[in-house]
């Protein structure tokens, strides 16, 4: 593999942190040479939170350039659509199906776009996206808190040269013993959201 | 064994296997994880200090008796013990001494982007800079061994792309040989007493010891040259080396990991192989400027911005403009119209932060307020637009009594959290007894260092090991100091606030007013969250809640019939029942924490 570029994109407090942990530990434990990169502002709750994570057999910058992003994992539906511009041609979106509304929306100065309009213009910039019910899904099976493992079952079905075993391990390593189970069934529960789609 | 670790945490490993014995540092975004990892390792003392300057003393004191030793601090820290890190300079010390200053360009969480680089080249010390985190653990003991060899400080700069980016580190072994009695301290007068006699003997040593490190750095290896291509020679360091690695994987590279002094031979020698000789750099042009002292014709800031941090798209931008690189080189974007103007999530007062009920209050007595640095500088934003001056630690006080002395038309305060008072507030607020001022000085003690991530102060009774230790009351200080009128309030109580703040405003003299009550995401804060909600009947949309700035207070759906405005609604997942909005509702629509629990009862 060159190179496999992961941008997740959140709102603080979701998990992004946890499932870009996660993600990379997965990379090292395939064997990868991995970087990952934090990105955001001054400590708050609600702030935009995002984690650039980079699989390969040699990778240089921590930080993902603008179009070389190969999937987005979006934990909110405003940052996937502030973020789809990172993909690179033929890069796929995993969106979640959250919405969490910044000041500026609940104030009322501004609108939130509708799913419509988040449908619509993620489809302008990208051919393959898929809309995750991650927290529904989440919710069913006890804990709206583990979508975030609900997205990673998701795009765990893309990264084929990598066992589902490989995943579990990693989030086993990260979660305390009594939610071991809920975050199993989350993972198993995200890959089968995915539905096949021709690209 | 090899594991993911930030630059931080590999800061802190280095430390650990380097044979670290003291560290010491005062929080500061991106440099807080260095000392709190570096704790966890047994054999290592490591402490906050009140300041960067007394952690600065603290290190230097244990280089003087014989202790390898470390203080960290992010770049604006470094300003604060910039008076130690010269005197530090000139005498040396007996074992080494790192410095790590953390960088951070655009700015992410600082008031200035500044070049720490420029600090080596003051203070005459060499600068040594990783590119990934297992070079930053390397360097760490490098860094140790050349302040040994060379009796000199070192200063190891990492931004902040380095410090928080997590790369894969090989672990080693602790080197140090533990001590079967304590070392007793060698006395060296002509070295360690910087009177001008001294002084006058060490600072040819320290010219003499910098034209040293010149020679050394030629075969230093961290600086290399990696040739390929000859028409594009890249001089480059810390994490501007990896962008250049991915965006020119052409071009020949001299990666330097000691970028003060420079190689001179080495850099000559690179220039003479290559057609084009470019820097790329983030920040100043530091190494631009270097190599053009030496008469070598290179570019730099010509090609890339001085302003922000750079990432792989604006390095590889910024060849195309320059024509490094051909514009068919230039990545794809798809950039559409709809994902502009999206709404944006600027920080923001959590909810039930206790600095909203103080600046309410301000707000509402249309106070001027010189600012500080931490939580609290977020109450500039609208809708509260209520902290009108921020420049640097402790900064509040001082400006206030200058404010005071000038005179203005307008009453005003200074507000300053406890960790930054005890930080550069202290001799400030002396000043204004001292002086003789009516600065009204406003401490928002939330009991902790908040907008680093709850790091303990001299006020919590708790050091950074987690023992018990002294708490220091501010109300002691501010008395002990010779201010008689001495407040303590709960900023959840606007009346009382409100009291307080014009009975000092009425009074001749300087007041202290202690705001007290804990940061809202403290743990035990955390226990007594019970959110409130509105009386939807009895809200007519009026407003005024809103204007409180708390993102847990949102417009609904629902429309008041009368005027059409839309009605309040609490989100009961963001609030934790603080009970501000309830107390500035005109029409009683939100109900306190009381009613709350009689409804539940009733219904």
């Amino acid at each position: 593999m060159k190179e496999m570029n992961f941008l997740l994109a959140g709102v603080g407090g979701q998990g992004t942190l946890l499932a870009s942990d996660v993600l990379a530990d997965v990379g090292v434990r395939a064997g990868y040479d991995v970087k990952k990169s934090e990105v955001h502002g001054m400590a708050q709750r609600g702030g935009s939170v995002t984690s650039h994570v980079r699989w390969g057999d040699k990778v240089r910058s921590p930080l993902i350039g603008h179009g070389e992003v190969n999937y987005l994992l979006a934990f909110e539906k405003l940052e996937a659509l502030r973020y789809v511009g990172m993909l690179r041609p033929g890069g796929v979106a995993i969106v979640g199906d959250q919405s969490i509304p910044p000041l500026s929306v609940s104030s009322g100065e501004d609108r939130y776009p509708d799913d419509e309009r988040v449908g619509r213009t993620l489809r302008k910039v990208i051919e393959r996206t898929h809309f995750i019910p991650s927290i529904s899904l989440a919710e069913e099976l006890g804990s709206a808190r583990v979508h975030n493992i609900v997205l990673l079952g998701a795009l765990s079905t893309f990264i084929e040269d990598v066992a589902p075993d490989t995943w579990l391990e990693a989030i086993e390593a990260r979660v305390p013993e009594r939610f071991l189970e809920l975050n199993r069934r989350a993972f198993w529960t995200g890959r089968e959201a995915v539905q096949p789609t021709i690209s | 064994m090899r594991v993911l670790l930030s630059g931080n945490e590999a800061i802190a490993r280095g430390g650990y296997e380097s044979g670290v014995r003291v560290a010491a540092g005062y929080p500061g975004t991106p440099s807080t994880e260095i000392l709190e990892t570096l704790v966890r390792y047994s054999g290592v003392y490591a402490e906050w200090a009140p300041n960067e300057k007394v952690a600065m003393d603290v290190a230097i004191g244990a280089a003087y008796a014989g202790s390898r030793a470390m203080a960290v601090m992010k770049h604006v820290g470094l300003n604060v013990a910039a008076d130690a890190f010269f005197y530090a300079a000139m005498t040396g010390m007996e074992a080494g001494l790192v410095v790590v200053s953390a960088d951070d360009p655009f700015m992410h969480s600082s008031q200035n982007e500044q070049d720490n680089r420029h600090y080596a080249k003051f203070a005459r010390v060499p600068c040594l800079e990783p590119s990934d985190s297992q070079e930053a653990k390397e360097l760490v003991g490098v860094a140790l061994e050349i302040s040994e060899e060379f009796d000199s400080p070192v200063l190891l700069r990492i931004t902040t792309r380095i410090a928080h980016s997590y790369t894969l580190v090989e672990l080693g072994e602790r080197k140090v040989e533990e001590r079967t009695e304590p070392p007793s301290y060698r006395i060296d007068r002509v070295k360690y007493v910087m009177v001008p006699a001294n002084a006058r003997r060490r600072h040819p040593i320290a010219e003499e010891r910098i034209a040293e490190l010149r020679t050394f750095a030629e075969n230093f290896p961290y600086n290399r040259m990696e040739m390929n291509g000859r028409g594009l020679g890249i001089v480059t360091n810390g994490v501007a080396y990896q962008y250049a690695k991915e965006v020119f994987p052409q071009a020949s590279f001299l990666r330097l990991g000691m970028t003060y002094p420079l190689p001179e031979k080495m850099v000559r020698d690179f220039a003479a192989q290559v057609e084009r000789l470019i820097v790329v750099e983030e920040l100043d042009p530091f190494i631009e400027e270097e190599i053009r002292l030496m008469g070598i014709g290179v570019e730099g800031k010509s090609i890339f911005p001085i302003c922000g941090e750079f990432d792989p798209h604006l390095v590889r931008q910024s060849a195309i403009r320059a024509g490094l690189l051909p514009a068919s080189e230039a990545v794809e974007t798809r950039e559409v119209e709809e994902t502009k103007g999206l709404p944006m999530r600027p920080p923001l007062l959590c909810p039930g932060c206790p600095h909203r009920g103080l600046f309410v209050t301000t707000k509402k007595l249309d106070l001027v307020v010189n600012g500080d640095i931490g939580c609290y500088t977020l109450g500039f934003l609208p809708p509260l637009s209520a902290l009108h001056t921020c420049g640097c630690m402790g900064a509040s006080i001082g400006q206030a009594h200058g404010v005071s002395k000038a005179g203005i038309a307008q009453k005003h305060v200074a507000v300053i959290g406890d960790s930054t008072f005890f930080h550069a507030g202290l001799p400030a607020l002396l000043n204004v007894a001292y002086n003789k001022s009516d600065t009204i000085v406003i401490i928002l003690d939330n009991r902790t260092t908040a907008m680093t991530g709850h790091q303990e102060h001299p006020g919590t009774g708790v050091t950074l090991k987690g023992e018990q230790t002294k708490a220091v009351a501010v109300e002691d200080v501010a008395k002990a100091f010779g201010i008689k009128r001495v407040y303590t309030l709960d900023p959840y109580n606007l009346k009382e606030v409100e009291s307080v703040l014009r009975d000092c405003l009425a009074a001749d003299g300087p007041a202290v007013v202690i705001s007290r009550r804990e940061c809202a995401l403290l743990p035990e804060a955390r226990k007594a969250w019970r959110p409130i909600k509105v009386i939807e009947e009895r809200c007519n949309g009026c407003g005024l809640c809103f204007g409180i700035g708390c993102a847990a207070i949102v417009k609904s759906e629902r429309l008041d019939e009368k005027t059409g405005r839309a009605k309040a609604w609490i989100d009961p997942l963001l609030c934790t029942g603080c009970e501000i909005c309830a107390q500035v509702c005109a029409r009683k629509a939100i109900l306190f924490r009381e009613q709350m629990i009689e409804e539940g009862e009733s219904s």
